[in-house]
């Protein structure tokens, strides 16, 4: 897979203190590492998205560390607490060091 | 050179054992640690109580390459007391560990949900770390029709 496209739902307004759920969705293939090609019968070498940061306004809101246990195009839903407007950074960070993000705003009103 | 029958049984004798001898080599490599010894490596080796952890699993997945899960624990998420860490474990998978979900105080509510793969029926734990030190913990058996360990 040539790029790796974060998808994200999130409300575009939330009341001060409400509980917002978040939807995050990104195409990777996840290889395990422990899958034969079944031409030459080698191991895939093991490519996942390791890691997966959500931060408001600068702080962490929720982390992932995923093994390669999680399903191909890994899809996480979380809660978040909204305390006033502001951006949310999603981050994904694969196996070679790449990083995926995509923004989000939410008002508070 | 013609073999009489007891020269045949010694030969035997001596097969069975190299072939004995070359079994260990075959067996699974040491660095794939248990689920236990996962979950050990989690707590630090404190007791991990039943309950407070809700986990949501199939009964039956049909397509162990994509079973959505879900967790959730019930916790107030204030400062002083709230979930840290939830360690989620496949105990049949040929690397149990499946994923670490970390939460703050930000968070509001400690609830996650995510897509894993099965390799085989098993067993999916869910071990949740509060603030405080303290462990919990679920479990669910799921029944996997066709294996997601890609053949």
């Amino acid at each position: 897979m040539a790029k790796s496209k974060p998808r994200v739902k999130v409300p575009k307004t939330a009341k001060a203190g409400e509980i917002i759920t978040i939807k995050t969705l990104i195409s990777h293939k996840m290889e395990t590492g422990l899958r034969k090609d079944k031409k030459s019968g080698e191991l895939i070498p093991r490519k996942i998205i390791n890691h997966f940061k959500a931060e408001f306004n600068g702080t962490t809101v929720f982390e992932t560390v995923m093994e390669p246990a999680v399903s191909s195009n890994p899809y996480i839903q979380f809660k978040m607490k909204v305390p006033e407007s502001g951006e949310v950074v999603f981050t994904w960070t694969d196996d070679d060091g790449s990083k995926y993000t995509t923004k989000k705003k939410i008002k508070v009103g | 050179m013609r073999l009489n029958r007891r020269q045949v049984l010694i030969l035997g004798a001596g097969a069975t054992a190299v072939a004995a001898a070359g079994v260990p080599t075959m067996s699974i490599a040491a660095d794939d640690p248990t689920a236990q010894q996962v979950i050990d490596k989690f707590t630090g080796g404190a007791a991990a109580t039943s309950g407070r952890v809700d986990l949501g699993t199939p009964e039956i997945a049909e397509n162990g390459n994509t079973v959505p899960i879900q967790v959730s624990v019930e916790s107030p998420m204030t400062t002083d007391d709230h979930v840290a860490e939830v360690l989620i474990v496949a105990d049949g998978n040929p690397r149990p560990d499946v994923a670490v979900f970390k939460f703050t105080e930000l968070s509001g509510e400690a609830a996650a949900s995510t897509r894993i793969r099965l390799a085989k029926t098993q067993n999916v734990i869910a071990v949740a770390k509060m603030s405080d030190g303290s462990f919990f913990m679920a479990k669910n058996a799921v029944k996997v029709t066709i294996g997601g360990c890609g053949g």
